[in-house]
């Protein structure tokens, strides 16, 4: 009888897992309308900022962003983005959407490489990512990707800081709880880079990583550093099936 | 030369780090035993304090027991659930059961959240600078809230 309990209770828990929720659903209404109003939504802030740098064309440089993605990014693949972080071999494995885009800085546009996590680059995601809003998420999961995604969904299940909780505790456990007065999501990645209320500025996804690291009391992984891109990935995979929502906005 | 310097500064800073391994208040971390699933002795022999304890937990500086669980702490608005109710559980255990759940719930539960507000501060993966040898509360701090939980009857 006891043994049948936990079985349900398992296989009911696996099926809150398997069903993939946006943020947006545990947010209260005023924050989803200041979300869904492109007026009122601070994140379009972000946007702009993005699409001038996107526009930018510097004295005596051959390119800006918008040679050869269209002036809005029209010719930017918005199915494409929605498949980030991808696998490209000659990149030596995993690109992140920002390393993307600071790769087209540095590399056509012959710039100086931004750092990873600087308010251009995040600017120029956020305007990228925004492309693709309502595209569904779809990263791969196969082929090169399966030995990073075990890698990044370890991480996701290990246990760090004085507090030594893992992700996995408060966004697959306690999905739906009350954290004091904050109700646990999924920590999905479908919103970033998001606008943050309680912050007043936009944050991209690893931002939002260090963030929660710093509240069980552990060491952050830099931004662009190999675990933060694994945990990127791992958590991107995760909402497989989610609409892309930049920019988000989340208390 | 100066890669002796720098090795010996290194050596030095750990036998630096080695003193402050202690818990909060600068006290030395005391060692504790587990028996039947309790910690019969009060750490370091202290004495708890309820009232100290009432405060510690809605402290979200302190213990911060009401991010996980609702109390009889009427005054404050916003209480977790991502734990049981504490209602009551002065009745359900003893003090040295209360004291083992908040010194190191991972000895009953393998898979739990709860932090452990008392483990040996060495065990701990990737702990942030400023924690680095602390545990979570000091031996008095985990009396008080054993004195407090275990008179919520
Ligand atoms: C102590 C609990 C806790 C742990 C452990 C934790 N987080 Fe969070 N996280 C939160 C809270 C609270 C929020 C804000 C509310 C929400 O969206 O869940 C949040 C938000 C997020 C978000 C933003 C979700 C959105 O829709 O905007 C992401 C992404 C996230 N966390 C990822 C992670 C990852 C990856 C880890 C592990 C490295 C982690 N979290 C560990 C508490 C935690
Ligand atoms: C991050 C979440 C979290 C925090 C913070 C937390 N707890 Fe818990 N606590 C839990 C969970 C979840 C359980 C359920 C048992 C388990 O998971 O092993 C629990 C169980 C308990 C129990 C056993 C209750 C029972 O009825 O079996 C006691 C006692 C307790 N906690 C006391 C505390 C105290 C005191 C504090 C603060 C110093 C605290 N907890 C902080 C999550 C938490």
């Amino acid at each position: 009888m006891r043994l049948l309990a936990v079985v349900v209770l398992l296989a009911s828990a696996l099926a809150v897992c398997a069903e993939p929720m946006s943020g947006y659903a545990f947010l209260d209404a005023s924050t989803r309308a200041m979300q869904d109003d492109e007026f009122e939504n601070p994140g379009m802030v972000a946007v702009d900022r993005g699409a001038a740098l996107f526009h930018e064309h510097r004295e005596a440089e051959e390119y800006s962003c918008s040679s050869c993605h269209g002036q809005d990014g029209e010719g930017l693949d918005t199915a494409e983005i929605a498949r980030y972080p991808v696998y490209d071999a000659n990149l030596g494995g995993l690109v992140t959407l920002q390393r993307r885009v600071n790769y087209c800085w540095e590399i056509h546009m012959d710039r100086f490489p931004l750092t990873p996590g600087s308010s251009e680059l995040i600017a120029l995601e956020t305007f990228v990512r925004n492309r693709a809003h309502g595209e569904q998420v779809n990263v791969q999961t196969d082929g090169d990707m399966a030995a990073l995604l075990a890698r990044g969904e370890t991480l996701y299940n290990t246990r760090f800081g004085q507090l030594d909780i893992a992700c996995q505790h408060c966004h697959v456990q306690h999905q739906g709880q009350m954290l004091r007065g904050q109700k646990l999501s999924q920590g999905q990645s479908n919103g970033f880079p998001e606008y943050r209320l309680g912050r007043g500025r936009i944050t991209s996804f690893q931002q939002r990583l260090a963030e929660c690291f710093v509240s069980f009391r552990a060491e952050p992984f830099e931004a662009g550093s190999e675990e933060a891109d694994l945990l990127e990935l791992f958590v991107s995979s995760r909402g497989n099936g989610l609409p892309i929502e930049t920019p988000a906005v989340r208390f | 030369m100066r890669r002796c310097t720098s090795r010996l500064l290194f050596c030095l800073g750990l036998s630096l780090a080695g003193q402050t391994l202690a818990a909060d208040g600068g006290q030395a971390y005391c060692a504790w035993e587990m028996q039947n699933l309790a910690i019969e002795g009060a750490l370091c022999g202290l004495v708890g304090d309820a009232e100290r304890g009432r405060k510690l937990a809605a402290d979200s500086h302190g213990g911060n027991c009401l991010a996980c669980h609702q109390m009889p702490i009427d005054e404050e608005p916003f209480h977790g659930t991502v734990g049981p109710p504490l209602h009551g559980v002065g009745a359900r255990y003893s003090a040295a059961q209360i004291r083992l759940r908040i010194v190191d719930e991972q000895q009953i539960n393998p898979m739990t959240i709860m932090p452990g507000f008392y483990r040996d501060p060495r065990n701990t993966n990737r702990i942030a600078g400023e924690f680095w040898g602390k545990t979570f509360l000091s031996a008095q701090q985990v009396e008080d809230l054993v004195a407090y939980l275990e008179s919520l009857k």
